[in-house]
């Protein structure tokens, strides 16, 4: 079922084939679907300042997202981005005191580093990607909390500072991070749909034992994806530091299971081998749209988000399934 | 001549010389987590004043109960090959609804609160053994939602009052605290289950090569669907006998990350991730290791950094440790 879904046309029937494309899809359709409904219920909603501001606030989510969408593609997972989310925001704030470079540098070694080392435990050791990641979550919070003195500790980004600049400043009227996050997703096309490492990936999260005895990098490509996905989550808590001009610790609890949320919603297959860069934007979105239908219906309090984003997962992936069911016939 | 007679035997004896002189190294890793309890325990009656107590054994009991029980319920689920994030919320909504219910009476509080656990769990179940939804993704969800439910019904932190519920939390039976005494209980019967019950040879048979079990005719499907209402029932009541002891339920704080301090207890405890082996005695031993790290660190006053960094490195040293048993086997 995973090969069929992976690319080869399977289905014969036209019903199939839309099977396939609202599976692929599903995620794309409950979106515009929901930008739709909130555009004529709210009349804030569709306004340019509002959708800009959407887009922002999904920038630092999404850049996460793109890191984990490569490890859960090559059939592995990272619980620890939230932990080093948090940690290169707090590495950025405290490192801007020293200077635009420490701040950017700072926070993207370190966390590529721990990405790193959780690649080689996995790749080489054999480990469980779970564990391994798990620890990685422990590992970050406790630096986290070694750098800002137990938590009691708040580094705040110097008023001067050009590192502000970066989440703040704007272009043609849209936030920077919205650029960035346009860029980082047009690469991560491109290097997963068009370049050998990306079909690499792909042949790991399809089948790795397949792609061990076809001669493919294995255990280099997994680790490049465990560090590529830590120096992501620290960038994605680097921006969030300049956004909010300080580094704070309490952020990126429950990150991961958003993000893992996201992607998945996307139409990535948490198995591996199958899914699309572009989905994982899309389920980003569509996070970020129904906390903000959320805020604009007063009455409703936050705690609905929670609920209708778990409700929303669970009917997607139900749906994906029993569409998988259908193109199988 | 007589010497080359006197050396014979002896060199026929050579394979079994190894043992008497160092431990086997397959013991170590099969009893990893016992002989690491041990250890822990040793180190800390000669280091730590007043570790040797009836107050400090006591504490540190308790406190292990909800993380046990819960543990037990994820050691049934990963059995399976299957996996339960949502322990933690499922526990938080067990205790926002008892302050909710507590009008009816003590009793029926606990029953509705329990229940929803089963509720929640027969939701995951529904979705794993019938939709195919991967387990992972299927209580991401309900983690997801559940934490949003238990904070719709719960608001703010309610502080529990009813006798029965204070009773539950701070009485004790014979000296021993009802909690501690539940959660043997709890462990008593989940053992019986994995290793005298048919359920239990059926989890493990379908744990073990799902496509065989269900060529061999077995109810996949309801084994799998119990396995996950018995853990929701357990994470509930963990939540229950938490509000208990705290006399309060705070939606927001419950269980939180409960569900990786239960599947680091039983991965630590030697059941592997990849399904088909339960280790009841295991878990047991590591919940309460885990719950002896924590200790030990606050007993020296070592900060939480230093205890979040230690716990990460010991749990992937476990975790590594166990995994050379397997190769070895293979």
């Amino acid at each position: 079922m995973t090969t069929t879904v992976a690319g080869a046309p399977a289905g014969s029937g036209g019903g199939a084939r839309v099977a396939r494309l609202a599976q692929r899809q599903g995620a794309l359709v409950i979106l515009v679907a929901a930008v739709l409904a909130a555009t004529f219920a709210f009349d804030s909603f569709g306004t340019a300042g509002n959708l800009e501001n959407i887009a922002l606030q999904a920038s630092f989510l999404a850049v996460v997202a793109l890191g984990m969408t490569f490890v859960i593609m090559s059939g592995g997972i990272d619980l620890s981005v939230g932990s080093v989310f948090a940690l290169g925001g707090v590495l950025a704030a405290w490192g801007s005191r020293y200077g635009t470079l420490a701040a950017l540098l700072v926070p993207l070694v370190v966390c590529g580093a721990i990405g790193l080392v959780q690649g080689l435990v996995i790749a080489r050791g054999g480990l469980p990607p779970f564990i391994v990641t798990l620890a990685g979550l422990l590992f970050a919070r406790g630096l986290l909390l070694l750098i800002s003195d137990e938590g009691a500790r708040t580094y705040k980004v110097p008023p001067d500072s050009a590192f502000r600049e970066l989440a703040q400043g704007s272009l043609l009227g849209v936030g920077y991070p919205v650029w960035i996050v346009l860029a980082a997703f047009g690469l991560g096309g491109l290097v997963l749909h068009r370049s050998s490492y990306g079909s690499t990936v792909l042949a790991i999260g399809g089948q790795e034992d397949a792609a061990d005895l076809m001669g493919l990098p294995v255990l280099r490509t997994k680790v490049i994806a465990y560090t590529t996905c830590g120096v992501l989550a620290g960038f994605g808590g680097l921006l969030m530091a300049s956004y909010t001009s300080s580094g704070v610790t309490v952020l990126g609890v429950g990150m991961e299971l958003e993000v893992i949320s996201a992607v998945v919603l996307g139409g990535t297959l948490l198995t591996g081998g199958a899914g699309t860069v572009l989905g994982s934007l899309v389920g980003v979105l569509l996070l970020q749209v129904i906390r903000n239908v959320i805020n604009q219906v007063g009455s409703l309090n936050s705690n609905w988000q929670a609920v209708i984003s778990g409700a929303i997962l669970l009917v997607v992936v139900t749906a994906q399934r029993w569409l998988a069911k259908v193109e199988g016939r | 001549m007589s010497e080359r007679l006197a050396s014979r035997p002896r060199s026929r004896r050579e394979p079994d010389r190894p043992r008497r002189v160092r431990i086997d190294p397959d013991w170590i890793r099969r009893n990893g987590v016992y002989v690491a309890l041990a250890l822990l325990l040793v180190i800390n009656i000669a280091i730590t004043d007043n570790f040797v107590s009836d107050a400090t054994l006591r504490l540190q009991l308790i406190q292990v109960t909800p993380v046990l029980i819960v543990a037990l319920g994820m050691a049934l689920v990963i059995g399976t090959q299957g996996i339960d994030l949502s322990v933690g919320a499922v526990m938080a909504l067990a205790a926002a609804l008892i302050p909710l219910y507590i009008g009816y009476g003590t009793a029926v509080a606990i029953t509705i609160a329990v229940l929803a656990g089963g509720i929640s769990g027969a939701l995951a179940g529904t979705l794993v053994a019938r939709v195919g939804v991967q387990p992972i993704i299927a209580t991401l969800g309900i983690m997801v939602a559940g934490r949003g439910v238990a904070n719709l019904f719960g608001g703010e932190i309610k502080s529990i009052r009813d006798p029965g519920v204070v009773a539950l939390g701070s009485g004790s039976l014979l000296g021993v605290p009802y909690v501690v005494v539940i959660a043997a209980v709890v462990a008593a019967t989940t053992w019986f289950l994995v290793r005298r019950s048919t359920f239990g040879r059926q989890l493990v048979a379908i744990g073990g090569n799902k496509r065989a079990a269900e060529l061999a005719g077995l109810p996949v499907r309801r084994v799998l669907l119990t396995t996950y209402v018995l853990c929701g029932l357990l994470a509930a009541l963990a939540g229950v006998l938490l509000a208990a002891r705290s006399q309060a339920s705070d939606p927001t704080k419950v269980g939180l990350l409960v569900e990786l301090s239960a599947i680091t207890a039983v991965v630590l405890g030697g059941t592997p991730l990849s399904g088909g082996q339960v280790r009841i005695a295991g878990t047991i031993a590591g919940a309460l290791l885990m719950q002896l790290i924590t200790a030990t660190l606050i007993f020296h006053d070592i900060p939480d950094s230093t205890a979040q960094i230690a716990q990460a490195v010991i749990v992937v040293a476990a975790v590594y440790v166990q995994l050379g048993r397997r190769k070895a086997r293979s």
